[in-house]
């Protein structure tokens, strides 16, 4: 197939990837968005494979098969709670093949270039490789995190900041070294060199991980998202590959969108994020003082009855719980009672961006009930009652009123405005900001503790029977 | 202090200025009373229920105004009909007056007043401010008034109001005008909706069809604009043009409603006219026209003040005392704004007119023998043009958020500044071919960047995994390098590549697809 007909499906494939991006402007939309973005892929490999030979062919059809089988089983096994390891295991993925694909390319015997071009194709080389390095150590400790494989606390080495500075400067001095060794034409000098830069940029990858907190776990999968893009941008210009190079960038910003808004939720900047150790924030927060009321299920029902309007606001506890079923069962109940009942999402809820969106919609509960922030802090004055499901933080009011509190500042679910909440937890410890909570203890909060999963079972029999 | 309550001798008024229970507040802010014998009695309350509540009563009427330090009253002073003499001139020198007093009709009380040295307080002067709302005796007598508006207007309608169906044949519900959407028009809205009526409304400041649509009105609105708010929450005089376009919606409605109720005023001139003769013959018959600002001219050309006319069989009411027909609860309403005012002034024991105090300031109209009306203005409520109400989530002060954001604009600006140069630099050295690439790889990132801010919230994880299942095209990168021998080591990576994208681009579309089917409505 001429080269000119390869371009011509690159740029079809390219337009498919936008607008299945932007069919994801509204989940009615979105289906065809993914439509999109498969047929998208198939034109792009359609015509790749064209440029195979026989041989070619078969390592083809050897590699992908199996992979896909792999990749379809992985997508139908795997629990929506379960969703932020999968996203992040691709990610790794990803980042593996940009390794690989890079030292391929330095292995290429076709390539003949000189002089700048030359220089110019060996430093995309050497990014190509350096990002997807990161992306893949960086994903695999964040799948390990989140699939509780190591704990979640941040790992704090002495020094850490001088420490990532240092292996940035040796990655740099190493890249010299690379293009220099190509440049002499001494092959095997350049893919040492470019494997301890393999390691010393997967390195920093898992320390870069490592550093964080679990609560900011959703920054960090959409940063590696943002990663796994770029180093498919960088694939793109060592093979001087329009189509990849697009791709990256559209995947590259996506993930630097995600990490942004995140941030945004947080009220923290992307760098003190990547820079890691959540609690590390100056100031001590005013110690939250007070008796807190607890309540049991009865008089959970008994408030959920005489309410006319229900907000409810779920965190990472309530997908831990597997609750989010039982809570559409109530939903159900409620609303056929005539209750109004919505629920409120904080950006941050969760471990990946969107994640209780997700959980709900797969517990049947229609998306014109669940609501963002915005849409929905200024009716929490209106409404009777308020249960959060396993989150802390995100309705902590001491991020509005207290300067001094780790989180100040970071735009919270303000629930204490409404006339009752209460607060679905395992005890009263506290959230993953470590900080403790004076929700809990105004005079409107009333406790109910226990598995999320349990008492939401219970509340749903007892609103039955009763 | 002693307050004095007279009897109302204005004809046909029942309210009265004092109720039991209003007095015994008043004794328990340590005030004396004083209550003229029978002055309640219109109202429904009798000289031994005053009695009761510890008020003194007299029948000595020259005694009771000159004795007392503060006189409250609901009309303005005006010639006692058995004594002979005006109410004005007897009060005390120096003594307080608190009442309707309608300075701008009623110039000579005040002359008479300021000759007593009297310090008066107009009850229709309040200012119309959030603070002075318990003092508003205007608002408490208006809501009363267009209420009994309606009753007035049903009493002489000869029809059903509220539609039926009936074995016999169906009834079609009344079409009720309001005009003036103010306190009285609000209340003859939702009374008339009340008895089953359709209700429109019509007014000239635009900000109040809201509150017309919250009480189940429709909102007439001209094709002109222009809108009539003026200070203090009136409406003002309107241009030539704008009411040639009002004349001629009312002529047209008058055609197709059966009863009109008009409350347009505008403060300090004559009430503007509004309703024809031609407009009044052009309705139904059996069309009744309440008219309540017939006291000052009367929006219908064919009102007679205090009457009710009836002109080619439409009914024309003009009753100018519609809160006094409730004189038991209106006489209690007008007795505690007055009880608040004293309340305002200081009470009993600190009681003093202070020019400070905007409520007092305003309501003011005669001072040590000054006339001290109109007060100083009023700036237009602003309440309407900011919806926006202040969120706790900007607890920090101003200065505080804006210093950052200066810096990280400064800050941003100098990225943006290096990055041009470092494009330049990069332009000099680097062969076109990768500037081609580099050109595709900017505007592709400007592109993502437009795209995914489209995308809402709720989708974010799906973006992920279908970002992830597209970012497999890393694919095609290790595909180029599959078509040399299988065992040479480019191969062998150009395969484990391949194979780990395409785990990527199955499980990412398919997770993907697996999600999007559960998003339902």
């Amino acid at each position: 197939m001429p080269n000119n007909i390869a371009t011509v499906a690159y740029i079809i494939a390219a337009a498919l990837f936008i607008l299945s991006l932007s069919g994801l402007a509204h989940p009615k939309t979105s289906r065809r968005g993914n439509l999109f973005g498969i047929i998208g892929m198939l034109v792009a490999l359609i015509a790749t494979a064209f440029h195979l030979n026989a041989s070619g062919w078969m390592m083809f059809l050897i590699a992908l098969i199996p992979a896909a089988i792999i990749g379809a089983t992985l997508a139908s096994r795997v629990k929506m709670t379960e969703m932020p390891q999968l996203v992040a295991m691709l990610h790794s993925f990803v980042g593996a093949a940009a390794v690989l694909v890079g030292f391929a390319t330095l292995l290429d015997p076709h390539a003949q270039l000189a002089g700048s071009e030359l220089l110019i194709h060996n430093i995309e080389i050497y990014i190509g490789v350096c990002i997807g390095s990161i992306t893949f150590t960086g994903s695999i400790i964040a799948f390990a995190k989140l699939h509780g494989m190591i704990g979640g606390k941040p790992l704090i080495l002495p020094a850490r900041h001088l420490l990532n500075i240092i292996v940035i400067l040796i990655t740099i001095v190493l890249g010299v070294m690379f293009t220099q060794a190509v440049g002499d034409h001494d092959m095997t000098k350049a893919l040492w060199v470019l494997g301890i830069a393999t390691v010393i940029t997967g390195l920093l990858g898992v320390h870069m991980v490592m550093a964080i907190g679990g609560a900011d776990m959703p920054v960090v999968v959409s940063m590696l998202n943002s990663y796994s893009g770029w180093a498919a941008a960088a694939a793109g210009f060592m093979l001087s590959n329009d189509l990849l190079i697009i791709t990256g960038a559209l995947v590259g910003s996506s993930g630097a969108i995600l990490s942004y808004i995140m941030c945004r939720g947080m009220n923290r900047s992307f760098i003190s994020v990547i820079l890691g150790g959540f609690g590390a924030a100056e100031g001590t927060a005013v110690a939250v003082e007070g008796e807190h009321t607890e309540i049991k299920v009865d008089g959970t029902v008994d408030l959920i009855r005489n309410a006319k309007s229900i907000v409810i606001v779920p965190g990472y506890g309530m997908a831990v719980a597997q609750a989010q079923h039982t809570l559409s069962e109530i939903v159900k109940e409620l609303e056929a009672a005539g209750t109004k009942v919505r629920f409120a999402i904080h950006p941050i809820a969760g471990r990946l961006p969107g994640h209780m969106n997700v959980l709900l919609a797969e517990a049947n509960v229609s998306y014109d009930i669940v609501l963002e922030m915005d849409e929905i802090n200024e009716d929490f004055p209106e409404t009777d009652l308020v249960l959060v499901i396993g989150a802390n933080d995100i309705v902590n009011p001491s991020a509005l009123d207290d300067p001094a509190s780790p989180i100040a500042g970071m735009p919270v679910l303000e629930v204490w405005k409404a006339k009752d909440v209460i607060v679905m937890k395992r005890s009263m410890a506290s959230g993953y900001a470590g900080i403790g909570n004076p929700l809990f203890v105004k005079e409107n909060t009333k406790m109910l503790f226990g598995d999320a999963k349990k008492n939401v079972d219970a509340i749903l029999t007892a609103y039955r029977t009763g | 202090m002693r307050i004095g309550i007279p009897k109302e001798i204005h004809p046909g008024e029942r309210r009265v200025a004092g109720t039991p229970k209003t007095v015994k507040k008043l004794i328990e802010m340590g005030f004396e009373v004083v209550v003229e014998e029978e002055a309640g009695l219109a109202a429904e309350h009798h000289d031994e229920m005053y009695a009761q509540a510890g008020a003194t009563l007299t029948d000595d009427v020259k005694a009771l105004w000159s004795e007392s330090d503060i006189i409250l009253k609901v009309h303005s002073p005006q010639i006692h009909p058995t004594l002979g003499v005006h109410e004005a001139d007897l009060i005390k020198e120096g003594g307080c007056l608190i009442g309707f007093i309608w300075p701008a009709q009623n110039q000579d009380i005040l002359d008479k007043l300021n000759a007593r040295k009297a310090s008066v307080l107009a009850m229709d002067c309040v200012p119309r401010i959030t603070r002075a709302q318990k003092v508003d005796a205007l608002s408490a007598m208006a809501n009363a008034a267009g209420y009994r508006a309606v009753i007035e207007a049903v009493n002489v309608y000869p029809r059903f109001l509220t539609g039926q169906s009936t074995a016999a044949g169906a009834i079609k519900p009344a079409k009720v005008l309001v005009i003036g959407a103010g306190v009285a028009g609000l209340a003859a809205i939702g009374a008339a909706k009340a008895l089953g009526a359709i209700v429109r409304a019509f007014d000239t400041r635009l900000e109040v069809g809201d509150q017309v649509r919250s009480m189940g009105a429709e909102f007439l609105e001209l094709d002109f604009k222009e809108d009539g708010s003026g200070s203090g929450g009136y409406a003002k005089v309107m241009s030539k043009e704008f009411i040639d376009a009002e004349m001629k919606l009312f002529a047209q409605q008058a055609m197709e409603v059966d009863i009109i109720i008009t409350t347009a005023l505008i403060p300090g001139k004559p009430a503007p006219l509004l309703i024809t003769a031609g407009m009044v013959e052009s309705m139904r018959e059996g069309g009744v026209i309440v008219d309540l600002a017939a006291q000052q001219g009367g929006n219908c050309a064919l009102t007679k003040a205090d009457e009710l006319v009836i002109h080619k069989g439409v009914r024309i009411v003009g009753y100018t005392d519609l809160p006094s027909r409730m004189a038991i609860q209106t006489s209690w309403l007008y007795a505690s704004t007055l009880v608040n005012m004293l309340d305002e002034m200081g009470g009993a024991e600190h009681f003093t007119i202070d020019l400070d105090n905007e409520i007092i300031r305003g309501s003011l109209v005669c001072h040590h023998g000054e006339t001290t009306w109109p007060p100083p203005e009023i700036p237009a409520p602003v309440v309407a043009t900011s919806p926006d109400q202040p969120r706790a989530v900007e607890t920090q002060t101003p200065s505080a958020t804006q210093e950052p954001k200066r810096k990280s604009k400064a800050l941003s600006s100098i990225i943006m500044l290096v990055a041009v140069i470092a494009l330049f630099g990069l332009g000099r050295v680097a062969p076109s071919d990768f500037l081609d690439h580099f050109t595709v790889f900017v505007l592709a990132c400007f592109v993502g960047w437009q795209v995914v801010w489209n995308v809402t919230p709720a989708l974010h994880t799906p973006l992920m995994s279908v970002t992830n299942a597209i970012s497999g095209i890393i694919l095609i990168g290790g595909m180029f390098h599959l078509s040399g021998a299988p065992t040479a080591a480019i191969t062998l990576l150009g395969t484990a590549a391949v194979f780990l994208a395409a785990i990527n681009i199955s499980g990412g579309f398919l997770v993907t697809r697996r999600m999007l089917s559960m998003f339902h409505k």
